[in-house]
């Protein structure tokens, strides 16, 4: 039982992870239609720009308190990654905007070879270790719970917390449910579409990286192919919600998180990306638009 | 007519790809004034409405509102000059609540007046009020209307545009919609742009009107003038009778 537990908290902790990356795929998604295949790319960008501002700071900051170092590379993290995600938008999605729905799918896919690629040729392509930041491990009976563990959950709590009531109670979040559901429609409205959809990018780039510090702080290191595994297992997460849905986004986030841990625990290790594919496969047989999406039905 | 009109649409050709929907057409909307647009289905009628607004834009020609080009501005800024909406097909959000639909329609303001329009809206409209927590998606097609008629109001409209504010709806509601223009128009000035295919009830309604065959207008004259012409009797009059 106690195992039980034990692996329930560490899949809990991946699947945050998994759930706030998830959630950039399904929104960007939900408002243009098309998947970011970049995204992943973008969390790996993420975790990188938080291993620079972390080496920076401890470099000349030394002494500096773990929760500033730590606050302190998360917002800069996120605003590094919201650029780069904007940019990509601007110069690679929108041109190709009402063009042919395989269009920007094969360039996403092109974006995220770049990244991986710049990464890999600016910061070498051998992992790069992190020092442990938060080492503090509590123990209740014989469970582990480390506080990066803690802080993982927490923090990603919050951000969704903020990010559903932005989506659900703002003049921004309205606008882009708007332009998701007719952006023609929305422009009639005086919704600047394009700036709403760049503001979509920019979010969902912020969830990235926050999720890519915490993969880093969790795991020690960085990798520039960090945006393939991680960053497919986020997109099954979306899609085994339901692609679209932001609830779906953390409830597939999390299945994912737990499925992983839990088939590596009591079954292998080497098949639990086996184990989580076949689930997915599964649901999508029984229930194609995931377990949160919506049938495509509406009154005319 | 005296004086520069508010709208002014002037020879303008709108295509989608290369067929041309709109050809040489010239509408004026005077401040104060009620104008409709009768003709047939696929005239060109609903074109017209969206290359007011943008979107599609005239390929050639002018559209100008409030003495001011707006021919080629992107369509959220010539929402921002006043012009509102009721396009054809409603277009209401459907996963959004009717509530949530009417604070789309007051965005222009942050939701500056929100809660003192809404109640107008809803003594409008008393159907919305009853359905404000429902999802727009879930409405009948006369609330849907009703809600897309609200919705274009809520911006506190310059200039009203509405396509078929009579599709579906049951003759009741109709009248009800039309006495509600022609209050909003006496009382508070509000100009109104309006397509129909009930002819005769929108020339009742209107000061002026124009008639569009094939992208093209072929006449125009004031309401009555229109109602008692024996071509747009045969036209579109006579058998269409409400």
């Amino acid at each position: 039982m106690e195992y039980f537990i034990q692996q329930l908290a560490n899949g809990l902790t991946l699947g945050s992870i998994y759930g706030l990356v998830a959630i950039g795929y399904t929104m960007v998604y939900g408002i243009i239609g098309m998947i970011n295949f970049a995204h992943g790319d973008i969390f790996m960008l993420g975790g990188f720009a938080a291993l620079i501002v972390f080496l920076i700071l401890t470099t000349f900051f030394a002494g500096i308190p773990v929760a500033l170092a730590l606050l302190v590379m998360l917002i800069v993290a996120m605003l590094m990654t919201g650029l780069w995600n904007w940019t990509i938008e601007r110069i690679a999605y929108r041109p190709l905007r009402g063009s042919f729905r395989l269009a920007p799918l094969i360039t996403a896919i092109g974006m995220s070879i770049v990244l991986s690629n710049f990464i890999q040729v600016t910061q070498g392509p051998r992992n790069k270790p992190i020092p442990p930041l938060v080492t503090e491990v509590y123990h209740i009976g014989n469970i582990t719970i480390s506080l990066k563990q803690i802080l993982i959950v927490v923090i990603t709590s919050i951000l969704l917390f903020a990010f559903w009531y932005i989506v659900n109670k703002t003049p921004l979040g309205r606008a882009q449910r708007a332009t998701e559901q007719d952006r023609k429609m929305a422009a009639l409205l005086g919704v600047d579409v394009d700036k709403t959809i760049s503001i979509t990018f920019i979010m969902g780039a912020a969830l990235a990286a926050v999720a890519g510090s915490m993969y880093l702080m969790y795991y020690g290191v960085a990798s520039f192919n960090d945006g393939f595994i991680p960053g497919v297992k986020a997109f099954t997460a979306a899609v085994l919600g339901g692609i679209g849905s932001l609830p779906g986004a953390v409830l597939g986030g999390l299945l994912i998180g737990l499925i992983e841990s839990l088939w590596s625990a009591y079954f292998s290790i080497a098949y639990k990306d086996v184990a989580t594919f076949a689930i997915l496969a599964i649901v999508l047989i029984f229930k194609p638009t995931g377990i949160l999406g919506r049938p495509e039905v509406e009154k005319v | 007519m005296t004086g520069e009109p508010l709208l002014k649409v002037q020879a303008v050709e709108t295509y989608y790809g290369n067929i041309r929907a709109l050809s040489g057409v010239d509408v004026d909307v005077h401040k104060g004034e009620i104008v409709s647009l009768i003709g047939a289905n696929g005239a060109g009628k609903s074109t017209l409405m969206m290359t007011i607004c943008g979107s599609p834009q005239a390929r050639t020609g002018q559209v100008i509102f409030d003495g001011e080009d707006i021919t080629r501005l992107p369509t959220h800024l010539i929402a921002r000059k006043r012009i509102a909406q009721s396009p054809e097909g409603r277009r209401i959000f459907p996963r959004m609540t009717v509530y949530e639909n009417l604070q789309m329609g007051a965005g222009l303001d942050n939701l500056k007046y929100f809660n003192e329009d809404v109640e107008k809206i809803f003594t409008l409209f008393p159907r919305l009020k009853e359905r404000q927590s429902q999802r727009g998606g879930t409405l009948s097609g006369g609330e849907q209307q009703m809600l897309s008629i609200g919705r274009a109001l809520m911006a506190r409209p310059k200039l009203l545009l509405l396509d078929e504010p009579s599709l579906g709806l049951a003759p009741l509601i109709v009248k009800g919609i039309f006495e509600a223009i022609k209050k909003l128009n006496k009382e508070e000035g509000l100009t109104v742009f309006l397509v129909e295919q009930n002819a005769f009830a929108a020339l009742k309604l209107s000061d002026r009107g124009y008639v569009m065959v094939n992208g093209k207008v072929t006449m125009s004259g004031t309401g009555k003038e229109l109602l008692i012409n024996p071509e747009v009797r045969a036209a579109y009059l006579e058998g269409g009778r409400h």
